[in-house]
């Protein structure tokens, strides 16, 4: 079978061409004009939407959930998932916690932090990759495992007192009301673009995606670019483990709780195909706006979080339908 | 066809607009906003009824009642992110977490805005004042007295705590050793410990039986202790005979109630906490108070809080739920 669809010598393109081109293209259009709307109509429903400070806050709700998006969008595309994300926060936290109360420093605290979520991601990559179980049933299973393993260690308990310098990660602001998070996160969105559409790892990411044998068969080395975005995934969430940690200022075991269906959302509504193979880091980036944008309008409104969570929900299932009821409605 | 589409897509969200428009409040009210650790719990539904319930006394007054879905820290700073943005006049939270909170609330103070927390408090940089639903003094003092209300002519009663380490019940039984004295007639047997088990305050309670045969009251200063003795003196056909008493939640003791296990008992009234956490937030909101140690501020119905040297206050003795009452807060929490 794998024979055959070597045989066939299909192109491997890092966007699928016509008719899914345009279709794909329209996309990050479409969720533009989406974004463009939700802040046409933010700024008519709420005196207060525009105010650079309000704004400011506003990108809080987002930069740290959309970090670990792109290392999950190339995931995704690879055909894998991980849903250990939010739990791997809440163990690389505990330990930046435990390590404070031994007494680390700043520095100390961001190697915890980042390692933490290495060590996490490089547990999830082994169990996929070497012993080729499913990720969605492996990191299902770290989910749990993780985020346990955070409350064995702390129970009812907080761990804080973390050092005031370590306070700028998540609350320090690099000019005016740009916020030192906001500028990692597009930094981030920078590098990962450029890593997904311009290098050769990105389009053997695609190609794993596409089709896992065809790759393997091109001589890609599947089972270690796997390894390595569980890596990735790993080490943003050590990262955003930092920036809420740091913009917490303390550490409990519910940490980030119910972030890896937000992140989730937040890859597929910017464009990804779920089954693998294709989207682009550029949706990625306008969903997460497009989230941020929708949660701080609707907090604005006092309208409750249940129904926040329907509104994003019916959003995901709208800005998926349309193109498709587009291609029906065509034929 | 694409337009057309496009042009729906549109309208729908002008239309969503719009009904948001018409949601948009009337700004010349005082704006306060009661934070909770989660929408949906029965305890703080509950609590959101005694806002409106000040609002409405106060005039001129909305309640922005809203919470995280979960009880997560980062959840409530949203939400407090938002309510900065809105420019409220004031925020009474009850916070998931006392620290993470307080940098969002701090910001909230630079702003003008007073906060206040209740239930649950937030670390004193984040917050003008903090409302305890009551004190361990009154709390030692409403254990016994429950029992003694129902022994006019005095009588055995024994403490059914939790464990010997806790903190809470032992501080509470210490205080009601110090207003003994007020209750004369009443003579307490035995201390012992269910460790807040089930099944442990079930034997416990059931030595306590064998042990003083002559025994009036059990007092229970836990939830799970108190419902434990109650179904055990129901279980030895005492029901009438012994009276369960002490600290317990409406939802579980409706039966023992029913039974006639327990006569009474008490907990906060988390109504009771809604409405005064409004009446201090508007008290502070207008300068009609200030909070500081020493301070006293009105709570309208219910009397006034005196704050101590942390700005902290209790409002009242614990509410006593009976047959009378426990229907309607059965359902509550």
């Amino acid at each position: 079978m794998s024979l055959t669809d070597h045989a066939t010598g299909r192109a491997i393109p890092d966007r699928l061409r016509t008719p899914l081109d345009k279709r794909i293209k329209s996309w990050e259009t479409l969720l533009l004009i989406v974004a463009v709307a939700i802040f046409i109509a933010n700024s008519f429903a709420s005196p207060y939407f525009l105010n650079a400070w309000n704004l400011s806050d506003a990108t809080f709700n987002f930069t740290e959930k959309a970090m670990i998006a792109f290392a999950m969008a190339l995931l995704i595309i690879a055909g894998e998932i991980d849903l250990s994300v939010a739990a791997i926060i809440a163990l690389a936290s505990t330990a930046m916690g435990a390590a404070v109360q031994a007494g680390a420093g700043t520095p100390v605290l961001i190697a915890v932090g980042l390692g933490t979520g290495v060590l996490c991601g490089a547990f999830n990559g082994v169990l996929v990759t070497r012993l080729g179980l499913p990720s969605i049933v492996v990191t299902i299973g770290t989910m749990s495992l993780f985020r346990g393993l955070s409350y064995i260690v702390l129970g009812d308990q907080a761990y804080g007192g973390y050092p005031s310098d370590f306070s700028y990660f998540g609350r320090g602001y690099v000019f005016w009301v740009i916020s030192f998070e906001f500028v990692l996160f597009a930094l981030i969105a920078v590098i990962y673009g450029i890593v997904l559409h311009t290098t050769n790892f990105g389009r053997a990411v695609y190609a794993i995606g596409n089709n896992p044998t065809g790759a393997l068969f091109s001589g890609i080395r599947v089972a270690r670019v796997k390894f390595i975005l569980f890596l990735l995934t790993g080490l943003m969430s050590g990262l955003a483990a930092v920036c809420l940690t740091s913009r917490l200022g303390s550490t409990r075991p519910s940490i980030a709780m119910g972030w890896e269906l937000e992140i989730v959302t937040m890859v597929v509504l910017g464009g990804i195909n779920i089954l693998g193979g294709s989207g682009t880091i550029p949706g990625v980036v306008i969903a997460a706006f497009v989230m941020g944008l929708v949660t701080f309008g609707l907090g604005l409104l006092n309208v409750p979080g249940i129904v926040m969570s329907i509104v994003i929900g019916a959003l995901l299932i709208g800005v998926i339908a349309l193109p498709r009821l587009w291609a029906m409605r065509r034929r | 066809m694409k337009r057309r589409t496009f042009t729906t897509l549109v309208a729908g969200l002008g239309l969503t607009a719009s009904l948001m428009g018409t949601s948009a409040m009337a700004q010349d009210n005082m704006r306060i906003a009661l934070v909770v650790k989660a929408l949906g719990i029965g305890f703080f539904e509950a609590a959101a009824e005694g806002a409106e319930e000040a609002a409405a006394e106060l005039g001129d007054t909305e309640i922005i009642y809203t919470g995280p879905t979960d009880t997560t820290a980062e959840g409530q700073i949203e939400v407090i992110n938002s309510l900065i943005a809105q420019n409220v006049d004031a925020i009474a939270i009850s916070a998931n977490d006392p620290d993470a909170v307080a940098p969002a609330l701090e910001r909230a103070m630079q702003r003008g805005i007073t906060v206040i927390s209740w239930d649950s408090g937030v670390a004193e940089s984040g917050r003008e004042m903090h409302l305890n639903p009551s004190s361990n003094e009154l709390i030692g003092n409403m254990i016994i007295k429950l029992a003694a209300d129902n022994l006019p002519d005095g009588g055995q009663v024994a403490i059914l705590s939790a464990s010997a380490t806790a903190t809470n019940q032992n501080i509470w039984i210490e205080e009601m050793n110090k207003v003994m004295g007020d209750y004369p007639g009443i003579e307490v047997v035995a201390t012992v410990y269910g460790d807040d088990l089930a099944d442990k305050s079930y034997r416990e309670a059931q030595g306590l039986m064998q042990s003083y045969p002559d025994l009036d009251a059990i007092i229970a200063p836990t939830s799970v202790g108190i419902v434990a003795a109650a179904q055990a003196v129901e279980d030895a056909g005492k029901a009438g005979e012994i009276n369960v008493t002490g600290l317990g939640l409406p939802s579980e003791m409706a039966g023992a109630i029913e039974s006639g296990a327990s006569r009474s008992f008490a907990i906060w009234n988390p109504i009771d906490l809604g409405y005064s956490a409004v009446m201090i937030a508007h008290a502070l909101a207008t300068d009609e108070a200030t909070a500081q140690p020493g301070a006293s501020i009105p709570m309208g119905r219910m009397g006034e809080v005196t704050l101590d040297e942390t700005t902290s206050g209790a409002m009242a003795d614990p509410f006593v739920y009976d047959s009378s009452n426990i229907d309607e807060f059965k359902s509550i929490f």
